[in-house]
């Protein structure tokens, strides 16, 4: 059953990502990339990443896509049916190097194969063990780095004296 | 696991090359490319989590979390940027910002 349904988020993922590339305006864009993030996080949680799936749909659903909208919806895109898309010869190699790509990776990707681990389930208690235990140094680091993007993007937006 | 490791594989080479190709086709709108980078990021978090599922550890799911963080904090500086582009030309259009002059 899980199986199955992982197969089917699979598809439901790709197709709005598909949908999401090939839309006209960035605003439709976003809808289609959130419904594509929420079958991510549905993937996430059948992968026994639970944690990961809530994070999936609070930062990247939630936080960033809102984030985009709000920048969107302020810098006045335009009407949705005067947006342009790019041209078919844009679209053409971009496409020829993409799918060379995916060919060579996936032939790599699709004949990758271990021997089943008998692994137990990831519980979130090991889950946070590793977190502040093995990884408490990467934890400052990144808790730095979020401080100086929250830096540089006030210095950025700031208004300039004329 | 539910699914072989290479099934996970799969779909995020699938993932990673429609965030590519999303870069490379909308490579004159700025917010279409933080879009396609948006993209290739979750691709590579698949990676991790199948493979923290696959060994049955949790450091697949921390790096996850990392990139998580490393995405907020790029998002929020790259979305600064592109505001700032735009008080300054009125377009977020790339082909706009060809000049290093300052006017």
């Amino acid at each position: 059953m899980e199986t199955y349904l992982f197969y089917i988020l699979a598809v439901v993922t790709v197709i709005g990502t598909i949908l999401a590339i090939t839309e006209k305006h960035p605003v439709h864009a976003i809808v289609h990339l959130v419904t594509s993030f929420f079958s991510l996080a549905a993937i996430f949680f059948l992968l026994a990443a639970p944690l990961i799936a809530m994070f999936e749909v609070i930062i990247y659903a939630g936080a960033v896509m809102v984030l985009f909208m709000f920048v969107i919806m302020m810098l006045d895109p335009g009407r949705t049916d005067q947006a342009g898309r790019p041209g078919l010869r844009q679209w053409l190699l971009p496409a020829i190097l993409g799918v060379i790509i995916l060919v060579s990776i996936g032939v790599l990707a699709a004949g990758y194969v271990t021997a089943p681990h008998t692994s137990s389930a990831i519980t979130v208690r090991e889950f946070a063990v590793t977190l502040f235990r093995k990884y408490g140094v990467a934890i400052e680091i990144i808790s730095m780095q979020l401080l100086f993007a929250v830096v540089g993007a006030l210095y950025l937006g700031r208004r300039r004296a004329p | 696991m539910i699914v072989p490791l290479a099934h996970v594989l799969v779909l995020a080479v699938i993932l990673f090359c429609l965030g590519l190709i999303c870069t490379l086709v909308w490579r004159s709108n700025v917010i279409m490319m933080l879009i396609g980078i948006e993209i290739m990021l979750n691709a590579a978090m698949l990676v991790f989590v199948g493979g923290a599922c696959h060994w049955g550890t949790a450091d697949g799911q921390v790096f996850a979390l990392m990139i998580m963080a490393m995405t907020s904090a790029e998002v929020s500086l790259a979305l600064a940027l592109v505001v700032y582009l735009h008080r300054r030309r009125n377009t977020v259009d790339t082909d706009e910002f060809r000049e290093l002059q300052d006017q």
